[in-house]
């Protein structure tokens, strides 16, 4: 929708051009969802436009990858089976993905929309917040007069729409280290429509092939993340999540009930347990949701001749 | 640097703040639509160097140095100098749309799509809202699969005897809409799609909204606002008149309450409006609102209905004196009542074998039709009031508008362009007045466009309503009793609130034989967003409660629920009795497929039952719960106490038919049916009949779109006009060469007399040197009615560990008689079932404790999306009406009736769980079925 208190457009990416009043332009996909009175007591007057920061995207190293903060989510979602993924062996690229799918956002809107902005936003069902939470993400946040400073992607996000930045901090990039990219993974999501927006997603990987990191988020407030020594048992895990996640922790809105989250999160982390113990590519596993791994084809025909 | 739009330059540069898609409407570009202004409906979709985006939430800042492309502009793009792109001509023969205010973004959309994509189009379409057609039109369209219908196909459509045979461009035939090109290219002219120069100095009218749920309004200073540069007025409820009127439209204005001003002093719903900014640009206004002060005195509020219709409630209208306001009781919240026994329901129990009692509930829904409601309002250089509105009901909206400003009706003039969906939603009026005022005072144009907010905070929904129903039946399957306690959420004001209530319990009782019947019903005001009209009117509340407790009386006496509802109900010449002791006197069986409709849905679950244990899918391993089940509705085929049309037809000098009609077309497909009964009457193809409609200066009188009157009351009255024409035209042509009419026969464009063709522009010149016009006018009072079924049955899967619902097959068997249209019929009741399905699963206007609406955007509204919806199979019974127009019957509103008791019957089949209350969300069927034990534990899941 039209911003129509917006008195300018400021190109910059320097946080010490921030003053009240003005919002960081990214995609401006959520922005301009929502309108210029959305965000604080006061109508927004400017957008300092990161639109011309010349960030590159995607930067491959052995050390990892590094997504800039103005990275769209149609080039996150080219990013397995690009150049600079190739020759690397990062079986957590699979996340990705499904990650992007569980935007309740269509593709379109990915050509536009960030990597930054999604984090920025902090939504509960924020999927790239999920992405990069799950595979240890670290934020790089530059603040005024050319500091800068770097927050655990699951400390980022502090709440439903909160975060951990400042006014007029920037959000700069997201480092995800390679020892998070080289585990397995595994990935379970429940939304109350299917492609829907999430109620419920968590993100199983096992470090080194044998130390399980479960990251719940949709489900909950705030990212929330279980690391294990090893490979738990069902009842370990499930008296982990019990321990680490109160209920009133776990997120109310209107897709979906905390109780039903609360359970799912328990049922989901258990399928990723499951899925993680089991030999890869093991058959027979329990795969809840709608979209991860492709399915119901069959069951779909039934309706064609109609 | 200059951006390119569709190959040239743009004239201007855009605002810091503006998006694209209201730079590109500035620019001209108005196929470029907006459905909900944050990204979600795609309605907006263009392009950007060739990349799909949302425009609504693009900045158009970004788009400098670059090239946009627009539905306007897609066809040169295909580069082979076409003037459709491939994509276009698809959604024209495979009639992809019908209101088509989705269809350019839909277009934009999958015309950037390679074959992958079109092979995932749950994923790559859920993006592109439709609230119309339940996607499979739009599946076809854009994969290029043969549309229907496939006469192989397990829904092959009509095909029985009493059908007339298909006449090429005539009765039976699948006639595309005459606007098809219109639509797939953008041209159609929706309510706001006016060229800016032929607005000249229109200003923007924006609205200052109640934030409480009940106040006074105390004082407005509006001096601020009259500062902000480029506000031109500011207008209170010192300005507005003081007639009461109901926002609610129907042919007697005494159907509905007189309790709403145009702007009252005071507010009983937060979002209801207080005052209102006009500007010369949206900006200013917007700015004008902000700088509003208003002094509140906070009133005690009431949000439930029942709490309502306690002693001592605060009253929402306890101002108002009941017998001139029509509110049955201001002192008790009561706007109306309803109180009836046929027979003896303590006897009926009595005799019961089984009781089935339950409390059933359903809630508020939105219409969420694509094109908000909006109008333009001017006086013209005769003083003449003009308005153009987004409307189902031009010719009541005129009254409306003269009644509450005292306007004798020539001075007013009504247009509706084409409609962008109305679903009841716009059987109201929630802009025209305002707009009205404003143009009055101002002797300018006045633009008044809601955002998507303000359609979910502070238009119509559909009525909650809370239902206790009991219900008795004996061994041999015969309903002994049914007893049902009404309480329905009109929300603060009242409009359709009686109707609604009286409605619901008509024909969701009539159509079962029962000896004794209990109603009471009460339609209470809260301090809520109010209730309106929405497809169904009350029915698909009462027949989700009452087909649910068809299937429980069933299941007590271990009867299969098909045989039971045949036993109980009503045949052809049975009394159709509700809360009267006598049948409605003008409601008559014109025709009755209820039992056809009935073995159609049985048959083809068996076939699908069958289908699937062929593929091996029957079972779907432990998680899953299979089951199916069925409902069934009736409807009167047109409302009660008057509803009525008059057609005018003429012979055009280049020997085409002008037909002028009253009905809006909002994606009903009445234009085409129109253009099909006349062109039967007049023996040419529908391409020759072209219709002009909803505007009150072509014809007397039309009360509307609604009720499903469309076809069966103004297409009656346009038939009656084209049999008159022919008429007219061979007696003429008879005169003119000496002999008799009878050897005078229509044949397309031509009468062939004695043998010999004429061409119709012969005599359509011949009778203007003759001083004769070859006209004629048809009427109907919408009186007698008939009466048409719908039966839905559903094969699902419940998955108890996660609550997941997937409907396996999706089947609905309609009673429409004989079908003018199979192909947009066929379309109506597959968007009625998507709607439908949408209510049952997913959709509700959630308000909280204060009143305030939290599901304002359509992020929070979920509606279904390409993802959501199965594709149907779809039947007709073979029928043929005595008093609908050629044989047809009303189908636009019913197809939504059986689907949610359908769906929660098919749960309830596999599962044993009763889910009572809609939506039956997925969290909910989880936590209903672990309240009941069916939720393994997750040792299970180690297994």
């Amino acid at each position: 929708m039209d911003m129509n208190t917006i008195e300018a457009v400021v190109p910059t990416t320097d946080p010490a051009e921030w003053r009240d009043g003005d919002a960081w332009l990214a995609g401006g996909t959520v922005l301009f969802s929502y309108g210029s009175l959305a965000f604080g007591p006061q109508p927004l007057r400017r957008l300092l436009d990161l639109g011309n920061a010349g960030w590159t995207p995607v930067t491959a190293s052995n050390d990892g990858i590094e997504l800039a903060a103005t990275c769209t989510v149609a080039d996150l979602y080219k990013l397995p089976g690009s150049p600079a993924a190739a020759g690397r062996s990062w079986p957590a690229l699979d996340l990705v993905r499904p990650c992007c799918d569980s935007f309740v956002a269509s593709f379109k809107v990915w050509n536009m929309s960030t990597v930054g902005g999604n984090l920025c936003t902090s939504l509960p069902a924020g999927p790239i917040i999920s992405l990069c939470a799950g595979l240890d993400g670290s934020a790089t946040i530059l603040g005024p007069g050319g500091t800068s400073r770097s927050v655990p992607v699951t400390d980022f996000v502090t709440g439903d729409a909160k975060n951990c930045l400042a006014p007029g901090e920037l959000l700069r990039s997201v480092h995800l280290p390679a020892s998070a990219l080289a585990s397995r993974v595994a990935f379970r999501r429940l939304s109350l429509s299917n492609l829907g927006r999430s109620g419920v997603l968590l993100i199983g990987r096992l470090d080194g092939g044998t130390r399980l990191v479960l990251t719940v988020t949709a489900a909950t407030k705030r990212p929330v993340q279980l690391r294990f020594d090893g490979l738990p048992d069902a009842e370990v895990l499930a008296a982990a999540i019990t321990a680490e996640i109160p209920n009133d922790l776990y997120h109310d809105d209107i897709h979906g009930l905390p109780v039903w989250r609360r359970d799912m999160t328990y049922r989901l982390a258990e399928e990723i347990r499951a899925e993680l113990a089991a030999p890869e590519g093991a058959p027979g596993l329990r795969v809840s949701g709608d979209f991860w791994p492709p399915k119901d084809r069959g069951l779909y025909a039934q309706q064609e001749g109609a | 640097m200059a951006i390119e739009i569709n190959g040239a330059a743009a004239d201007a540069s855009p605002r810091p703040g503006q998006c694209l898609r209201t730079f590109l409407r500035e620019q001209g570009n108005l196929g470029v639509k907006k459905g909900c202004d944050g990204g979600d409906c795609g309605a907006c979709t263009v392009h950007v160097d060739g990349t799909p985006v949302h425009s609504c939430i693009y900045p158009a800042v970004r788009s400098e140095g670059h090239a946009v492309t627009t539905i306007e502009g897609l066809a040169s793009t295909a580069g082979d100098g076409a003037d459709l792109h491939p994509v276009q001509q698809q959604f024209m023969e495979r009639q992809g749309f019908q209101c088509g205010f989705c269809t350019a973004g839909m277009v934009m959309t999958a015309a950037t799509f390679d074959d992958e994509q079109k092979e995932n189009l749950p994923r790559n379409l859920k993006g592109n809202l439709c609230r119309c057609t339940g996607y499979r039109a739009i599946s076809d369209a854009v994969c290029g699969h043969a549309g229907h219908p496939d006469p192989k196909g397990q829904g092959s459509g009509i095909a029985g005897k009493g059908q007339p045979d298909p006449e090429p461009g005539q009765l039976g035939d699948d006639v595309p809409a005459p606007a098809s090109r219109a639509v797939v290219t953008g041209a159609a002219r929706y309510t706001l799609d006016v060229p800016a120069d032929q607005l000249q100095g229109l200003l923007h009218l924006k609205l200052l909204r109640s934030p409480h749920a009940h106040a006074r309004v105390l004082s407005i200073n509006t001096d601020a606002a009259l500062q902000v540069p480029g506000v031109v007025a500011v207008l209170t409820h010192r300005d507005a008149p003081e007639q009461l009127f109901s926002t609610a439209q129907h042919e007697l204005f005494t159907d509905d309450p007189d309790d709403t001003r145009v702007l009252d002093d005071v507010v009983r719903f937060r979002g209801q409006r207080v005052a209102a900014v006009v500007a010369e640009t949206v900006a200013a206004a917007e700015a004008g609102v902000r700088a509003l002060e208003v002094e509140y005195g906070e009133l005690p509020a009431v949000f439930s209905p029942q709490e309502a219709l306690l002693p001592g409630a605060p009253l929402v209208h306890g101002d108002k004196e009941g017998a001139t306001a029509r509110i049955s009781r201001p002192d008790r919240n009561v706007v109306a009542e309803l109180h009836s026994e046929l027979g003896d329901v303590a006897q009926g129990f009595a005799a019961a074998d089984f009781i089935h009692e339950q409390t059933y509930r359903t809630q508020r829904v939105q219409h969420v039709a694509l094109e908000t409601h909006a109008a333009i309002a001017a006086v013209d250089g005769e003083g003449r009031l003009q308005v153009r509105t987004s409307s189902q009901v031009p010719f009541l909206v005129r009254r409306t508008l003269c009644r509450v400003f005292g306007l004798p009706e020539e001075q007013v003039h009504v247009v509706a362009g084409r409609v962008g969906g109305g679903f009841g939603g716009k059987q109201e009026v929630l802009t025209e007045d305002i707009v009205a005022l404003a143009a009055l005072k101002l002797g300018r144009p006045v633009q008044l466009e809601l955002t998507r907010t303000e359609q979910f905070t502070a238009t119509t929904t559909r009525h909650p309503f809370t239902i206790k129903l009991k219900a008795g039946a004996s061994v041999n399957g015969k309903l002994t009793a049914l007893e049902l306690d009404v309480l329905t959420n009109t929300g603060a004001y009242g409009n359709h609130g009686p109707g609604v209530m009286f409605h619901g319990c008509g024909e969701s009782l009539s159509v079962y034989n029962c000896d004794n019947k209990k109603v009471d019903a009460h339609a209470m005001y809260t301090n809520t967003v109010p209730a309106g009209a929405f497809r169904g009117y009350g029915l698909s509340q009462m027949i989700f409660a009452i087909e649910s407790a068809m299937d429980e009386l069933a299941a007590g006496i271990g009867m299969d629920p098909f045989e039971f509802r045949r036993r109980n109900m009503v045949r052809e010449g049975d009394r159709m009795l509700s809360t009267q002791p006598e049948p409605e006197e003008d409601v008559h069986y014109g025709s009755y497929g209820l039992d056809q409709c009935l073995s159609l849905v049985r048959d083809a679950l068996a076939r699908g039952r069958e289908r699937y244990r062929a593929a091996g899918l029957d079972e779907l391993g432990p998680d899953w719960l299979t089951g199916e089940g069925t409902a069934l509705s009736m409807i009167d085929t047109v409302p009660p106490r008057g509803h009525f049309a008059h057609s005018r037809l003429r012979l055009l000098p280049d020997g085409t038919y002008q037909a002028d009609v009253g009905t809006a077309e909002f994606g009903n497909g009445t234009t085409t049916v129109h253009s099909q009964l006349a062109a039967t009457a007049l023996s040419t193809n529908a391409t020759r009949v072209v219709v002009r409609q909803s505007d009150t200066d072509l014809i007397e009188h039309d009360t509307g779109a609604f009720g499903s009157a469309g076809t069966v009351v103004a297409g009656k009255a346009t038939l009656a006009a084209a049999e008159e024409l022919a008429v007219r035209i061979r007696a003429f042509a008879a005169g003119t060469h000496q002999t008799q009419a009878s050897a005078c026969v229509l044949d397309g464009d031509a009468v062939v007399i004695d043998g010999t063709p004429v061409a119709l522009t012969e005599l359509a010149q011949a009778a203007a040197d003759a001083g004769v016009e070859l006209a004629a006018e048809g009427r109907w009072g919408g009186t007698p009615r008939s009466v048409a079924f719908n039966v839905h049955g559903f094969r699902v899967a419940v998955n108890r560990g996660t609550g997941e619902l997937k409907i396996l097959q999706s089947v609905q068997a309609a009673d429409a008689g004989v079908v003018v249209n199979p192909r947009q019929c066929r379309g109506q009741i597959e968007g009625g079932i998507a709607q439908a399905i949408g209510a049952a699963l997913y959709e509700e206007v959630v308000i909280d404790d204060a009143g305030r609406v939290t599901t304002d955007i359509l992020r929070q509204y979920h509606i279904p999306t390409f993802a959501d919806v199965p594709r149907s199979e779809v039947y007709f019974a073979d029928t043929n009406d005595k008093m609908g127009p050629l044989g047809a019957k009303s189908m636009s509103e019913s197809p939504f009736n059986p689907v949610a008791p359908a769906l929660a019957n098919a749960i309830r089949n596999a599962t044993g769980v009763r889910f009572a209350q809609l939506p039956i969300a997925r969290d909910k069927i989880y936590l209903g079925l672990k309240e009941a034990g069916l939720v393994p534990n997750l040792e299970h899941l180690l297994s």
